[in-house]
């Protein structure tokens, strides 16, 4: 089938993260550690399974994500 | 919704094997800068009340850093308006933070744990204040990104096939507030903050209900012929 940007995010987020992933608390949780995890380049997921999951299906939590993580790598740059 | 309602009531997902997941109780110890902020806030009199302004001022850094942040997508929001926000989001943060200080166990900087507070209170009250008395729409407000265009028939046909599939599943496999959770948030786009204001719910209840009828979904799309692995490849 022809690809469709649009229809496969409306997929996606209709259906969610095919994997298993962890809810709204544990991803609040364990944001800060799995951030540092990421910004010092190691590897977070292995850490905290289920939390990128988590962010494909949450949107909410995926921006928190992405402002942590802008924050704690802007200070590193300082 | 204050940071507790946020982390501390909801359900989890419970979908990954406790097995793969790695305690924070047994990370490091914490770090020279960590200890003396908790040694700052446990203490009494000035140096207490000194170490609870140093913290107001981190959180409201952070909570300033989250508005500027979203506001290209809040251009009905004045500056004023903005720092209010950032304001309140760091006040709540702060009363967030110093109740559950003890919950700090240094599997991060402490001013990174921090963060987050300020980043959450700040986030869900813009998602808030942007859908401040509008109408929650719990029925599907539009079908497009599911239409076809550009497709072959053979497409079209298959593409018609799959939305029939997806609505009936919607109609059918669904508790009536599974799919009012699902259709607001994932076809109709309202913030699971706001969604939780109005439901007197809480984000991560909301997201357990969202999962659950996102399992559904898949199993009556799978049911229907049209299984996961494939839909992903779309």
């Amino acid at each position: 089938m022809t690809e469709r940007p649009e229809r496969r995010q409306a997929l996606a987020r209709l259906l969610g993260p095919s994997g298993p992933e962890v809810g709204c608390d544990e991803c609040f949780a364990e944001l800060d550690r799995y951030v540092e995890l990421e910004v010092a380049g190691l590897d977070a997921d292995a850490a905290v399974p289920g939390l990128r999951a988590h962010l494909e299906g949450c949107p909410a939590c995926r921006e928190e994500h992405e402002s942590l993580r802008a924050l704690v790598s802007g200070e590193q740059l300082l | 919704m204050s940071c507790a309602a946020a982390a501390g009531t909801v359900a989890s997902v419970e979908a990954v094997p406790q097995a793969q997941r790695v305690s924070t109780a047994a990370v490091t110890p914490l770090d020279p800068e960590s200890r003396r902020w908790l040694r700052d806030l446990r203490s009494e009199g000035a140096e207490h009340d000194a170490a609870v302004a140093r913290l107001h001022a981190l959180l409201l850094r952070a909570a300033r850093f989250e508005v500027a942040r979203r506001r290209p997508a809040h251009p009905h929001l004045r500056g004023n308006e903005l720092d209010d926000i950032a304001l309140e989001a760091a006040d709540d943060a702060l009363v967030s933070v110093l109740r559950r200080l003890d919950d700090f166990r240094g599997a991060s900087r402490f001013t990174t744990w921090v963060y987050k507070f300020a980043l959450l209170e700040a986030a869900v009250k813009l998602r808030r204040r942007a859908w401040q008395g509008r109408e929650i729409p719990l029925e599907p407000e539009t079908w497009s990104l599911f239409a076809g265009g550009g497709l072959t028939p053979d497409e079209e046909a298959e593409q018609r096939a799959l939305l029939a599939a997806v609505q009936e599943g919607i109609a059918t496999a669904l508790t009536p507030h599974q799919r009012e959770v699902l259709v607001a948030l994932a076809l109709n786009g309202v913030p699971i903050d706001v969604l939780a204001e109005r439901l007197e719910s809480t984000r991560g209840a909301l997201y357990k209900t969202l999962h659950d009828a996102r399992q559904k979904l898949r199993k009556h799309l799978a049911a229907s012929g049209f299984p996961s692995t494939v839909l992903e490849e779309r």
